[in-house]
């Protein structure tokens, strides 16, 4: 194993349906290292700030406990007791994180052995940005915000892919126009006249550009999702929480 | 990459749900609601200058099981032309592969909400007569709701009454219509719908065979025992409930199939039967009560014979002294 391991967060899998926890699962070890990749991108902001709320810890015990966390996910068989008809992936790691912080002084003796452990390099400090600018959950709600942060990861993500698929096809306004509505809600005040002007184009070309790119976000959130789901009654109810889409 | 605030995180959201409708010729205006399937928009029709309600899927499921349930709802309503039944106009595809169809913008307002403005007991049994209509008149065309409830129940401004959301509709009859197999061959009704042993329905609403998955069961019973909770639904909040009203409920609720009523229209003609002061087939009388309800019915009548013979003992009484 690496020491450090290089979050792309932008890594894809073929079209066949769940194959991110399978290839997690994989014996190959280039598929599982990919596979764990994606879910380490998408979940690690998260993990982060339930850490930091849920349990109450500082910045440092936080950042030792997240790495910890993801370190056993990459090296031991975390996945393999994972069951998708049973519960949603997301919940299975919220769980595995109690389990851990609980048993925090174990973790913490394992850490400090050195030698054998791998870092990761994960951006706490914008992790810690963002918790700042947050409103604190009440203890009673901490699931909520740790599918609130979930969904803020799987989003930027979505998004970080969208604005590279943009700029390689040339399509680099649309996602500025996706950015400017959706994001910066700076169309709120104008008509599409002005907006049109303001980008150098024409008002059709506004409302064009911008069903495209939301077409666009939507079919990566939805292949994002795809990818992090064990199984279709799974990918329902997470399309369900991530675009609050109704779906038996 | 930016941070992504509370307000954003909604904003993308209600960007990725709200349906694309490039080439649709229609334009989005705003959502109304979220159904079983996905969600339901206003929309305008922008060649005609009307607008329409746009039900749509809320994701392309790998499986296609979605997208043939939203056709096959859009065309079981078709070929339910009533008064009662909300008329589908347009089916289609979204750039992005989600299928949807357009139908009659409801201007009402769901039972469940509209309920303390419905009057008296018979302005009530009026309206579930009107929900009868709608339901017998699809189970005469072989089409069985089963998710007969309030909410799926609109209720217009002026009394009009429409049966909504036939998604978990079941086809009776082994021969569908040719129309209905085209463009796409619809698989045989009770392996559509519903493998035996799945549970789909409102509890509270469904019928018992329903709640136990018996989907060879489920006919047109049990939207008469869905009828059944709605009248008890409709009678809750109105006052006290005559006897043969609750026993009307309870038959079409009976647990066995066999000893609710044959069909929805003797359901509702047993309503009619009360709103007419006559004895229902639900609720056998006693001499002394059937002789209470002849009072009750020819009160009018009583008073003023009862009036008149006042008057002449009066008379008698004066003219004796």
């Amino acid at each position: 194993m690496p020491d450090e391991v290089n979050l792309r967060g932008q890594g894809s899998f073929p079209a066949t349906r769940w194959s991110l926890i399978a290839a997690a699962r994989s014996a190959e070890p280039e598929a599982r290292q990919r596979a764990l990749e994606i879910l380490v991108a998408a979940y690690w902001k998260p993990v982060y700030k339930y850490i930091r709320l849920r349990w109450d810890k500082d910045n440092e015990q936080a950042q030792d406990l997240t790495q910890d966390f993801f370190v056993r996910l990459l090296e031991k068989d975390f996945l393999a007791h994972y069951e998708p008809h049973r519960a949603r992936l997301r919940t299975f790691l919220r769980v595995c994180v109690d389990h851990l912080v609980a048993n925090e002084d174990k973790a913490a003796r394992r850490l400090k052995r050195g030698g054998e452990v791998q870092f990761l390099r994960l951006d706490f400090e914008s992790a810690e940005g963002e918790l700042q600018q947050i409103e604190i959950p009440s203890p009673g709600s901490m699931e909520d915000f740790f599918e609130r942060e979930w969904v803020r990861s799987v989003f930027s993500l979505s998004l970080e892919r969208l604005r590279q698929e943009c700029e390689h096809g040339g399509k680099l306004v649309h996602f500025r126009l996706l950015e400017f509505y959706d994001i910066d809600e700076g169309g709120k005040e104008l008509t599409y006249e002005q907006v049109a002007r303001q980008f150098g184009l024409k008002p059709s070309d506004v409302t064009n550009y911008l069903a495209f790119a939301r077409r666009e976000f939507r079919r990566i959130v939805l292949d994002q999702l795809r990818e992090m789901t064990g199984s279709e009654e799974e990918f329902r109810r997470e399309a369900h929480t991530l675009l609050g889409i109704d779906a038996p | 990459m930016k941070w992504l605030s509370d307000q954003a995180l909604d904003r993308l959201r209600a960007a990725a749900d709200a349906p694309d409708l490039s080439g649709t010729g229609y334009v989005l205006l705003d959502k109304l609601g979220a159904g079983g399937m996905g969600g339901v928009f206003r929309v305008e029709h922008t060649a005609l200058g009307r607008q329409v309600a746009l039900k749509v899927i809320g994701i392309v499921d790998s499986s296609g099981e979605l997208s043939a349930r939203l056709l096959r709802e859009a065309r079981i309503i078709a070929q339910l032309e009533h008064p009662g039944i909300v008329p589908v106009h347009d089916v289609g595809t979204l750039p992005d592969g989600r299928v949807f169809y357009t139908m009659k913008l409801v201007q009402g307002r769901q039972l469940d909400q509209q309920c303390d403005e419905l009057g008296g007991v018979p302005e009530r049994l009026r309206t579930f007569q009107k929900i009868c209509d709608a339901v017998s008149f699809a189970h005469a065309h072989n089409v069985v709701h089963r998710d007969l409830k309030p909410q799926n129940i609109m209720v217009g401004p002026f009394g009009e009454v429409l049966v909504m959301d036939w998604g978990l509709a079941k086809m009776l009859d082994a021969d569908i219509p040719a129309q209905l197999n085209t463009p796409q061959p619809l698989p045989p009704s009770d392996s559509t719908d519903t493998a035996h042993g799945v549970v789909l329905g409102t509890p509270g609403y469904m019928a018992p065979e329903q709640a136990r998955g018996e989907v060879g069961a489920v006919g047109p019973q049990a939207d008469v025992y869905s009828l059944g909770a709605v009248l008890m639904f409709l009678l809750a909040n109105s006052g006290r409930t005559p006897k043969a009203l609750s026993a009307i409920a309870g038959k079409a609720m009976a647990e066995d199939t066999q000893q609710r009523y044959g069909s929805v229209r003797e359901l509702s003609n047993d309503v009619a039967r009360y709103l007419d002061g006559q004895p229902v087939s639900a609720y056998p009388e006693s001499p002394v009560m059937r002789l209470w309800r002849w009072v009750v019915k020819n009160r009018a009548w009583i008073l003023l014979v009862a009036a008149y013979l006042l008057m002449r003992a009066v008379f008698i009484l004066w003219r004796g002294r």
